[in-house]
């Protein structure tokens, strides 16, 4: 299957029964599959006249219990900000999927890892956070929306899968792990809008004029992404028992990173992996850990260096961080990659 | 509606629309279905005002949410209630496209030719020769360009199944106003699609007037520019 097929096909069947979404290459296998399949489950596919509509109608959607998708790339998530930050105030759920771009502005349309800040430092206002899963392979594409839609529902807060161009556009065998959802056994969410029937009347109104009753929900907020860091953190890891330098990658630039892994192994060079699973929130002790005997870590990213911050972060100065990554659209060899682990490790 | 004292200035038309908006609700015995959506700008605090299901939503998107809340659940009543910048500004695309897809909800549309939560501002409303405080010498079309005229532009899509504009500015006005609203409820009640209701308001504050002045400015300057009556409706008939 095609890496965005296998992700609409997969959010399909984890229950997504509203999609809104625009036009933006190299995403457009998404809604164009979402267009018929949607409605042979009894869902609703929208082609929004913009980014910023599509969120927003995610946040209706979203508001009166549906499970709600979106997907775009590049400068198309930058438009969706706003709709993000306010779910999050809303503590409602949503799934969507980033399909990065080359950029900055129009960029261009091959694969690139240069919104890793924007998908786990957030481009809109206020104190929050996104939870963020990266696939590294048709398979994941496939079986992370019911993940996600499952940590978007546990913890009310917006779930994205961030992949790349090369993901979604790649053929893949893959299978799904988990069965097809009934929605109407999900269970009933007892915060959305249905008419106030049998109950009190619900409002969800993210202005929160009191600076005491503001601070109190982003200290709710903080507690709740505390839970999320602490139990929801997941990774792959590869060889790191006897080695001597670390590759850290996600996505596409993990799956090249095998490949230096298997010809450095067989050349004699003990090289590990780190593949982050949640670039939010992010496998920080582990790294740390791996960081008190191990002396070198490479970063592999196609960026000019946005994950490379987090693996600082996690490292505490313990041990040298090199780089190397691939910007613009441009993706990394096995052999690159190689080259950079023997300079690291001179 | 809820007990909360109102907190909109002496004179002002939100007063007026929420009252009808509540009565309307009440008569078609909808309470217990209806979700109403709060703007941004004066009304963001519609939700602490009527006693309904309410959600308030980003700046000019109201009708966007509505989309999405209409397609997953149509059985609920769903109207938006915006003024000049959430719906002719920034939720220009969002209320052209919600109107021509034809969704089943219903957009209140407060038109106040003004900014009137951040101060006075100049609207997409303002009309020319109109004080603003982006526009101290008054509206230049040659410098600020022209206002957008809601109805007349929906009219003009397909989509729409009733659009009227209306006035708050005199009693048999207010009574038109309901009627209006009524009509457009109904209109969503029988899943006939889109419907819009704008409501030329005053705004003493906005506009520095009394408030006896501020119903006499809409009568004197906004009705001539902004003529009242029905301006699509297919529920009508059209004569043989």
């Amino acid at each position: 299957m095609k890496g965005n097929e296998a992700l609409a096909e997969g959010a399909v069947r984890a229950g997504c029964r509203f999609f809104a979404g625009y036009p933006i290459t190299p995403q457009n296998e998404i809604p164009e599959y979402l267009s018929w399949r949607l409605f042979e489950v009894g869902g609703t596919f929208i082609q929004a006249e913009s980014e910023i509509s599509a969120i927003n109608m995610l946040f209706g959607a979203s508001a009166v219990g549906a499970r709600v998708m979106t997907s775009s790339s590049g400068c198309g998530i930058s438009l969706k900000q706003e709709g993000i930050s306010y779910m999050t105030a809303a503590e409602l759920p949503c799934f969507y999927a980033s399909v990065v771009r080359g950029g900055p502005g129009l960029g261009n349309i091959s694969p690139a890892q240069s919104d890793y800040f924007q998908s786990t430092r957030g481009g809109a206002q206020g104190d929050y956070r996104v939870i963020c899963l990266a696939p590294n392979s048709v398979q994941e594409m496939g079986n992370f929306p019911k993940l996600a839609y499952d940590l978007a529902d546990k913890y009310r807060n917006p779930a994205m899968v961030l992949a790349d161009g090369l993901l979604g556009q790649m053929m893949e065998p893959m299978g799904f792990t988990f069965d097809f959802i009934d929605v109407d056994k999900l269970p009933p969410k007892d915060y959305i809008l249905t008419g106030c029937k049998n109950r009190k009347r619900r409002i969800i109104n993210t202005l929160r004029m009191d600076s005491d009753r503001l601070e109190k929900f982003n200290w709710k907020l903080y507690e709740k992404y505390k839970r999320i860091k602490e139990n929801e953190v997941r990774y792959e890891e590869r060889y790191t028992d006897d080695a001597d330098i670390i590759i850290v990658a996600y996505g596409t630039a993990a799956r090249v990173s095998i490949d230096t892994l298997v010809r450095g192994r067989e050349e004699g060079i003990k090289i590990g992996l780190i593949r982050p699973i949640t670039l939010w929130p992010f496998p920080r002790k582990i790294i740390n850990e791996l960081a008190s005997r191990v002396e070198n870590f490479l970063v592999v990213e196609m960026s000019i260096g946005q994950l490379i911050e987090d693996v600082q972060l996690a490292v505490e100065g313990k041990a040298k961080i090199h780089f190397h990554g691939r910007p613009g659209g441009n993706v990394p060899t096995g052999e690159e990659v190689l080259k950079a682990v023997k300079q690291a490790l001179k | 509606m809820t007990k909360i004292p109102m907190r909109y200035c002496p004179g002002c038309g939100h007063a007026i629309v929420h009252r009808l908006i509540a009565e309307v609700i009440d008569e078609f015995d909808i309470k217990e279905r209806t979700i109403g959506i709060a703007p941004v700008g004066c009304a963001v605090f519609l939700d602490e005002y009527l006693n309904c299901d309410m959600i308030q939503v980003a700046h000019g998107r109201c009708p966007a949410a509505a989309t999405g809340m209409k397609r997953v659940r149509p059985d609920v009543i769903v109207f938006s209630y915006q003024g000049d910048g959430d719906l002719a500004a920034i939720g220009t695309a969002e209320t052209i496209h919600a109107a021509t897809r034809g969704e089943n909800f219903t957009v209140i549309f407060i038109n106040n030719a003004i900014y009137g939560m951040t101060g006075g501002q100049q609207a997409p409303t303002t009309m020319p020769k109109q004080k603003t405080t982006t526009s101290v010498y008054g509206r230049d079309p040659k410098i600020h360009g022209y206002p957008i005229k809601v109805c007349e532009m929906l009219s003009a899509l397909d989509g729409p199944v009733y659009l009227e504009r209306v006035a708050l500015n005199k009693a048999a006005n207010v009574l038109r106003a309901k009627r209006a609203l009524k009509k457009a409820f109904r209109i969503q009640l029988d899943g006939l699609g889109f419907s819009l209701v704008e409501i030329l308001s005053p705004c003493p504050t906005g506009w520095g007037l009394t408030p006896r002045k501020a119903c006499e400015y809409v009568d004197e300057k906004m009705i001539p520019y902004y003529p009242l009556g029905v301006y699509k409706d297919l529920t009508q008939k059209k004569p043989t």
